[in-house]
């Protein structure tokens, strides 16, 4: 995680058969310029980058869920509980569920769990705005490789490929 | 007035804080409720669960943008739930 750049997602590890889950990691860093403000001598990370951190795992799902059709902008966060701290070091799994693929947004249920323990929960929803009406299809891309999403769909194409093989 | 109607109704006074009493047939969403964007989307949301379909919104919102159908034929009430009636017979 970096923080001050909201680059909140390490890597993603899994993207489901039928893509409607995503597991993700991230580790807090060490330092940052962050807990020199939040807060000076107890270094905690802010609630909304957390919501950030599930927001942006949320959006990577909807992106693969979609074969990258669309930008996804968060709209509204519903029920978001902060239930324990996150000190710098911890390591965060991230989970995301597509709950509802709407016509122009997603909502996604997403919770982040640190050494078993749940951290955070809401529901979020996310506009999704056609990447021909956005300038931000190649970034997405580019940051979606380099975490790792591209090599999870292409682990679970091959699962889903083998698994209907057998089926056949 | 039908199921329908009763439910969207219920759904669009819960979810925007408007007088269930208010809402009528013939109101139209966004000239005579209010509803913004952002409201409507979590009233697409509840109606799509509700019902189990996936209302066009995108395609209903290019239409509208581009002249081609005139905002009450999505957004009033009764035409809404018509809507809805429509896509639900599809799905079934």
């Amino acid at each position: 995680m970096l923080l001050e750049y909201f680059q909140m997602i390490d890597r993603v590890e899994t993207v489901d058969a039928e893509r409607k889950t995503l597991r993700a990691r991230s580790v807090v860093p060490s330092k940052s310029p962050v807990f020199e403000g939040h807060f000076p001598g107890m270094p905690l990370v802010p609630g909304v980058l957390l919501i950030e951190t599930m927001a942006q795992a949320s959006g990577f799902l909807v992106l693969a869920a979609t074969d990258f059709a669309a930008m996804p902008f968060l709209m509204s966060v519903d029920g978001a509980k902060m239930r324990a701290f996150v000190e710098p070091d911890a390591v965060l799994d991230i989970e995301v569920v597509l709950e509802h693929d709407g016509s122009g947004f997603a909502v996604t249920k997403a919770k982040i769990t640190s050494g078993g323990k749940k951290v955070c929960d809401a529901q979020l929803k996310l506009r999704t705005v056609p990447f021909s009406e956005v300038p931000l299809g190649d970034i997405v891309r580019k940051r979606a490789e380099e975490l790792g999403l591209m090599d999870a769909l292409a682990t679970t194409g091959a699962a889903t490929g083998n698994s209907r093989g057998n089926d056949a | 007035m039908t199921a329908t109607f009763d439910k969207v109704a219920d759904i669009i006074a819960e979810t925007s804080e408007i007088d269930r009493e208010t809402i009528k047939p013939e109101s139209h969403t966004i000239d005579d409720l209010g509803i913004d964007s952002l409201d409507f989307l979590d009233i697409v949301f509840a109606i799509d669960k509700e019902f189990g379909i996936k209302i066009p919104l995108e395609k209903w919102t290019q239409d509208v943008n581009e002249g081609k159908v005139a905002t009450e034929e999505y957004f009033v009430l009764q035409n809404l739930c018509a809507k809805i009636d429509e896509l639900r017979a599809a799905k079934a």
